[in-house]
């Protein structure tokens, strides 16, 4: 599946969001916030709790906000309909316990009423290989661990195969090292595709962010991006990130 | 090991039975012994049974209009708003009155035979069934439905891919609720008016103080209300496999 994204006739737009407002229990948590992600680039998305990163990346989805209300105006750069081109990763993996591994990588056809053809199950199939549990394919989710879950779930968001992803904390759950495994995989998978990546942790951020966004203030407002040097998935150390987590961890800091 | 135990179990009250009867000394008319009951049993076997069946069909086909009529019912309001503003105050309301005083009126409406029985069954299984089943799709995972959102999910396949096996485990609940208070219903009808039955057979044979066979009812209905809700239980267990039992115990 790598690199068959994107294709001749699809590239991934950018995504820009103007005049974002959200209003929770009669407090602006921000407003007038313009935001654009940039096309077939990654950005992270970085911010204390509570200064509306998920709520932010909702609104980007086409999502209801949890709580409080919601403003802004979302469009793509090419100016095409928004909404079909976007997928949606969250923190949980959102696997349904009762339909098997291939299944919940397929559900986004039976939901949407279209027929599975083989084609889409070899598909599938390619994409459960290509994050490494296709032996696991007629496993029910429940046996699997949480890093393998999270792998299904990256392969569900691959067969949807859209140019626009969002994530919410895909991989906080996950220990150190099944987090550094799944970020570089995605780097891989989702190369070519504009990526928005809600996160708590500046590392990961730095490892795999072509554009770092930081979202503080009251009300909350998106810093000038960070833009660290050098290809993704990035090294600690080879790739001098360490000053640039401390300057973060400050800004955060400065922030709560 | 299942099977063993349940044995020791069922021996251990027809010991239990037996001995009150000895201790107590109680008359035949009042407390037959266990092995009085099972002779009761077996002396007349094609009257019990040509009684049973009716109460057994009637429980049955209760338990299936009741489930089918909760299902639909628990749909709806789930699904409609002004449904569920209008539905449920009247679910609420249907469960305030008692069942039993309503026996006799429906039997005077339907009659002696088996429907005034089915129904009675059916206001009884109603209620936990819709209830339990509502609830289950009222508390769909918030996640599951954001993600069929984003992927253009019609609203009738997130229902039948997600909110409906969603809410299984809590509509299996109410179904086993359902399958246990089932005889009741049928039985407190044929109590009420009836011509055939196992309720109407234990009225006739207690006033006629043939106890040990009213006893023999008695433990027939109990076998049929046992294998009745282990058959339920297997089903729902198989239609929610996925499902992990747990116990207090692994805590």
């Amino acid at each position: 599946m790598q690199g068959s994204f994107p294709n001749e006739e699809q590239t991934a737009p950018s995504v820009i969001l103007t005049g974002g407002h959200l209003r929770f229990a009669g407090k602006e948590v921000f407003q007038d916030l313009n935001l654009t992600l940039a096309a077939a680039k990654w950005s992270c998305l970085l911010g204390p709790s509570g200064v509306g990163k998920t709520s932010l990346l909702r609104q980007l989805a086409g999502l209801r906000a949890e709580d409080g209300e919601m403003e802004g105006t979302v469009a793509a750069g090419d100016g095409a309909p928004l909404p079909e081109r976007i997928a949606y990763m969250a923190q949980q993996d959102l696997l349904l316990p009762w339909a098997t591994v291939l299944e919940n990588v397929l559900i986004g056809r039976k939901l949407r009423g279209e027929p599975i053809r083989p084609q889409d199950r070899d598909r599938a199939m390619a994409g459960l290989a290509d994050v490494g549990v296709a032996e696991e394919a007629s496993a029910l989710p429940a046996t699997l661990s949480g890093g393998m879950r999270q792998r299904v779930a990256l392969a569900r968001t691959l067969f949807e195969d859209r140019p626009v992803i969002l994530m919410d904390e895909p991989f906080s759950s996950l220990d150190a090292i099944t987090r550094r495994r799944l970020q570089d995989l995605s780097v891989r998978l989702l190369a070519g595709r504009t990526v928005l990546l809600v996160t708590h942790d500046p590392m990961e951020a730095l490892r795999v962010g072509d554009d770092i966004l930081l979202l503080k203030g009251s009300p909350a407002r998106i810093q000038p991006p960070l833009r660290p040097t050098g290809s993704a998935p990035r090294q600690e150390d080879r790739d001098g990130l360490w000053p640039l987590y401390a300057e973060l961890l400050k800004q955060l800091g400065a922030a709560a | 090991m299942r099977a063993i135990r349940l044995s020791i179990t069922f021996a251990g009250l027809l010991a239990l039975w037996q001995l009150i009867v000895t201790v107590t000394a109680a008359p035949a008319y009042m407390l037959p012994a266990p092995l009085d009951v099972a002779i009761a049993m077996v002396e007349r076997p094609a009257l019990l049974l040509q009684h049973a069946w009716v109460t057994f069909a009637e429980i049955l086909l209760g338990l299936l209009f009741g489930t089918i009529l909760g299902i639909v019912s628990a749909l709806v309001i789930a699904l409609y708003r002004p449904a569920k503003r209008w539905l449920l105050p009247v679910l609420v309301i249907s469960q305030a009155l008692p069942v039993f005083a309503l026996a006799p009126l429906l039997v005077l409406w339907l009659g002696y035979g088996m429907p005034s029985k089915i129904a009675m069954a059916v206001l009884i299984i109603y209620f936990p069934v819709t209830a339990a089943f509502y609830d289950g799709l009222r508390r769909t995972e918030a996640g599951w439905l954001d993600l069929a959102r984003t992927m253009g999910a019609t609203r009738g396949a997130m229902l039948r891919h997600i909110r409906i096996p969603a809410a299984l485990p809590a509509f299996g609940s109410g179904l086993r609720v359902g399958a246990a208070i089932a005889p009741i219903g049928a039985v407190v009808g044929e109590w009420v008016g009836s011509s055939a039955g196992l309720g109407y057979l234990m009225l006739h044979a207690n006033a006629r103080m043939q106890i040990d066979f009213m006893f023999a009812a008695l433990a027939l209905l109990a076998c049929f209300g046992l294998a009745l809700y282990f058959t339920v239980d297997f089903g729902l267990r198989r239609l929610t496999y996925w499902q992990r039992e747990q116990s207090p115990f692994d805590d």
